[in-house]
């Protein structure tokens, strides 16, 4: 366990190490830090010894060194834009984002389970027959489309949900600003969370379907029934347990998508998270912004891939952890 | 009385609009403490037979028409509810494959605990005891250990004795064994044929043994039945069927066995592949590949004949009986 | 000699073809679905043709005819399902849109389907180290998502090159970020299906027959690998389609001048509320039936092809 903890962990270092070379590049490329610094007036001198005092002569690697060691404390820089550190940026935004993403984990697991379960035990049942359309349907459209018709249906024609913005926030234990104790923040959050949900939906139950399915052709789960137990025995112990050892795996993958998408969801939505934050980042050409977004992100989804799949090992006993490869 | 009968039993698979029969007019009896195998190829549907005595096709499989009877209970009726009260209490199964028939996310103990308490209302701590002390009896090493771990983390033998444990449980009144040694090391398929040849005379529990290893079946059957392409063709105790099979495919069968052939020489394989179920031939379904086949063998199907102590399905065996009765007759005239 | 090569050439399937040709007629779902597909592919192919405009003479943005509503509606009959909110044609728009959208979709698929293809090839035939290396970056980047990778790096390319730059290359970098992003998908599966091969008679006896690895790679192995391939090749240029929509939606694909269905449906998005809705649902309904009839497709080629089930 211990050695397999180690393995994981040094990957995960590893894949953070590629993730700030490429944001610092990105930063050290993108803008000319003496440009942001001085104005037109001062002469090709002055700003070569500006560069100079800077370090920007050195070579790629010592610099950085120099940008990995203050990234370890915390400075990433300061945000053209805000003017502020650009991790207390985002960090401000942090909330807005994990309240959406978990939203929409709660829902996509909440529906997506039972559905996919219902689909696999009765496959001539009507509900799972819809179940099994609409899930070819969802994958077929793209979640921005979902978006528009959600819109239109629950905040133009039925004014139940507002289109845009987070609405009212109270602030819990000071440091956390959340939209999930007022009725105007869990409104506001409706719309945006079911969206993100609808593009991992489709995946989900259909892979908890076919694993399902193929489960329940199993010799053991053949032997189950031959030992006299019960059907809810059979389906929520025997085959559940097996089913969700490769939806674990797959959750793990999917991190990289639900990011992606809430980048989509925040820019349709206007919500003010961190994806919405780098969209306009990029459109303002703020580099700091944009690199430490990337670090952010990289370390949220490093740890999530990590998790799971110290979880996926804790769950199936048949892992030897320490030959467990990725 | 007896303890279990299958009275024309016919078993189809519903395949792509089309009805293919999986089990053809299966009937025996089965009494209680006997021991009876199931003989054939693979694809004969002897596994089929198995499975439908608990009622546990898989779909796209269903019981046709016939009657299983287990003491009076029609099985083939039965309600789910009371269908599990017979599974693993009355009828239990091994399977082919120990690797495959535990579950692998599951501890043997939880595996064991369960099988108790979905049938009797028992606390945890004396069905933990009683599945120890099974697992003492089919003589697996240190229990206590065994219980709390994992199938991965067992051999091949010791997971088909850990289920021989789990079969025991209940003290069933039948055990069906599916090939329960084809999937063993050789050394290993002795123990384990010992085994459960121990158990059953001990708590007299009747065994229906389904197997293609004639070796065993002589060991522990007393009387053996066998199938082809989904019909018995041959029933009688198991010395007579294989010190002096009636049937042709028994003869076969027979005569492919290595032993029957002497060093250097050709194995007798019975020539040709049993017929697949969309393809099964008019008459008796085995004249394509048998010796003696006349055009009568190719349209109509033969009814059982008594030749001895057992009884055969083929007219070859028909017209030897005749003739000799009417010889016998002569001579007596 | 003679009979030997008769041995190690791999197994023709003409039959099995003919078979699963056979059977998808028979399903009238899929005959549907590629009877739609088909009827996109022409329409995109002879848009020039098709369209009632011609969208590159600069009469065909005309704001006089800004938001016309299709003719049904308006019964205005020069323009069929209406204008966009520039007063062009709807029609042509889409038209041209649907080209663009399978053009960036098909080539990005032809990319991922080389790289995987030769990654597949390498890894599986060869194994050992390089095997273990390229698996676990197809891992990586399989758990990286190709939608995060083609907006991370389409955002600092924008960023880097400006808008004006960027819009006359964002075509060739769309169908880069999208082919150069899904590799690993299409490389494991020939990975798995070469592996599989590997082991049969064929291509030993082919190799006791002294023919070069590359020479078994395409001639010998590659043909058997295809099945698969097929398979993934209709849901993965979907999936493209749809990646391309998404990012040009955000303001990361092409440019509202020379729009896809994703940057058409992005401008019409501002419109849905003011109630021209055409703008946002033609093209919406374009591609949905599009990646529908794809999808469907994948998923009956699956299910009849699945290699996993084939094997036995």
């Amino acid at each position: 366990m211990f050695v397999f903890l180690l393995r994981r962990l040094a990957q995960a270092f590893f894949v953070m190490i590629v993730i700030s070379i490429i944001s610092f590049a990105i930063q050290n490329k993108l803008g000319d830090p003496v440009q942001q610094r001085v104005s037109m007036t001062v002469s090709p001198i002055e700003r070569a010894q500006l560069r100079q005092q800077l370090g920007l002569n050195d070579s790629f690697l010592v610099q950085y060194w120099r940008f990995a060691k203050k990234a370890v404390h915390g400075d990433l820089g300061t945000s053209y834009y805000y003017k502020a550190p650009v991790l207390d940026v985002i960090f401000k935004k942090l909330p807005a984002t994990m309240e959406l993403a978990f939203c929409a984990i709660i829902i996509v697991i909440f529906i997506a389970t039972p559905c996919g379960i219902l689909a696999a035990i009765k496959p001539r049942n009507i509900v799972s027959k819809i179940v099994v359309a609409f899930s070819t349907m969802g994958l077929s459209i793209p979640i921005f489309i979902i978006a528009i018709f959600l819109v239109y249906i629950f905040s133009v024609k039925l004014h139940i949900a507002p289109s845009f913005g987070r609405g009212e926030t109270t602030n819990v234990l000071g440091i956390w600003d959340s939209g999930l104790f007022t009725k105007d923040g869990l409104r506001h959050l409706m719309l945006p969370s079911i969206t993100l949900a609808f593009a991992l939906m489709p995946i989900f139950v259909r892979l908890i379907r076919a694993e399902m399915i193929e489960v329940l052709q199993s010799d053991y789960i053949r032997f189950a029934w031959s030992k006299g137990l019960s059907s809810r025995r059979i389906y929520f112990i025997h085959a559940l347990k097996n089913t969700m050892l490769p939806v674990i795996t797959v959750g793990g993958i999917q991190a990289g998508t639900l990011i992606a998408y809430t980048i989509l969801t925040e820019t349709i939505f206007q919500w003010p998270g961190m994806g919405f934050l780098f969209m306009d980042a990029v459109s303002r050409v703020d580099t700091p912004l944009i690199s430490a977004y990337l670090i952010v992100v990289g370390g949220i989804f490093v740890t999530t891939n990590t998790v799971v799949d110290l979880i996926y090992g804790l769950v199936n006993p048949t892992v030897k952890l320490a030959n467990h490869g990725l | 009385m007896n303890l279990l009968s299958v009275n024309n039993l016919h078993v189809n698979f519903h395949i792509k609009g089309q009805d293919l029969a999986a089990l053809i007019d299966v009937s025996f009896t089965l009494n209680r403490g006997e021991r009876i195998a199931i003989v054939g190829e693979s694809g004969a549907g002897k596994s089929i037979l198995g499975f439908s005595i608990v009622n546990l096709i898989d779909k796209p499989g269903y019981i046709k028409s016939g009657s299983i009877k287990l003491q009076n209970k029609e099985i083939t009726t039965m309600t789910p509810r009371l269908l599990q009260e017979v599974r693993g209490k009355r009828i239990a199964m091994i399977f082919q494959d120990p690797m495959m028939t535990l579950n692998p996310v599951l501890t043997i103990g939880a595996q064991l605990v369960e099988a108790i308490r979905s049938h009797t209302r028992i606390s945890f701590k004396d069905a933990r005891n009683i599945a120890i002390e099974k697992l003492h009896s089919v003589q697996i090493a240190s229990p206590e250990k065994r219980f709390n771990q994992y199938p991965h983390e067992l051999s091949g033998g010791m997971r088909q004795r850990v289920i021989i444990a789990i079969v025991l449980l209940l003290n069933p009144d039948i055990i069906i064994a599916d090939e329960p040694t084809t999937a063993l090391d050789v050394t290993i398929q002795a123990e384990i044929i010992q085994l459960l040849l121990d158990i059953c005379r001990d708590n007299s529990m009747a065994l229906l043994l389904i197997s293609h290893d004639l070796g065993v079946v002589s060991r522990v059957a007393e009387r053996t039945i066998v199938m082809y392409a989904g019909r018995v063709v041959e029933e009688g105790p198991t010395l007579e069927v294989i010190n002096d099979p009636q049937h042709p495919y028994t003869q076969g069968l027979l005569n492919a066995l290595p032993q029957m052939a002497l060093p250097g020489q050709r194995l007798n394989q019975i020539q040709g592949n049993m017929p697949s179920l969309n393809e099964r031939p008019t008459g008796c379904a085995f004249h394509s590949r048998c010796p003696y086949a006349t055009d009568k063998c190719r349209q109509q199907q033969p009814d059982f004949i008594q030749s001895g102590v057992s009884s055969v399905a083929c007219f070859m065996v028909e017209n030897m009986i005749t003739e000799f009765e009417q010889n016998t007759d002569e001579e007596s005239l | 000699m003679r009979h030997l090569k008769k041995d190690i050439i791999p197994p023709l399937q003409e039959s099995r073809w003919s078979h699963i040709w056979a059977g998808f007629l028979g399903d009238k779902l899929a005959t549907l679905s590629l009877a739609i597909l088909v009827f996109y592919c022409l329409v995109a192919i002879f848009a020039p043709l098709l369209a009632p405009y011609n969208i590159n003479s600069p009469n065909f943005m005309d704001l006089t005819n800004a938001e016309i509503a299709p003719s049904w509606i308006s019964g205005d009959e020069r323009f069929l399902l209406g204008t966009d909110d520039q007063g062009r044609d709807m029609l042509s728009v889409v038209l041209y849109g649907t080209r663009l959208s399978l053009t960036i979709g098909i080539c990005a698929v032809l990319i991922q389907i080389t790289l995987g293809i030769c990654i597949g090839l390498i890894s599986g035939y060869l194994g050992g180290r390089i095997d273990n290396f390229l698996m676990r970056c197809a891992d990586i980047q399989l758990s990286f998502s190709t939608m995060m990778v083609a907006i991370v790096f389409l955002a600092v390319f924008q960023a880097l090159f400006g808008m004006d730059m960027y819009q006359q290359l964002a075509m060739i970098m769309l169908i880069l970020v999208i082919g150069l992003a899904e590799w690993p998908l299409f490389a494991r599966t020939i990975r798995a299906s070469v592996l599989a091969e590997k082991q049969k008679e064929y291509v030993d006896a082919a190799r006791i027959m002294g023919i070069s690895p590359k020479r078994i790679m395409f001639k010998h192995i590659l043909p058997n690998t295809l099945t698969p391939v097929l398979v993934i090749f209709t849901v993965q240029i979907s999936n493209a389609i749809v990646a391309e929509a998404a990012l040009s939606f955000l303001g990361l694909g092409m440019p509202a001048s020379d729009p896809s269905l994703g940057a058409l449906i992005s401008v019409g998005f501002n419109y849905m509320f003011s109630g021209s809705w055409w703008i946002c649902i033609i093209p919406s309904l374009t591609l949905i039936i599009l990646i529908l009839v794809m999808n469907m497709l994948g998923d009956w080629l699956r299910d009849h092809l699945n290699p996993k089930t084939y094997r036995d």
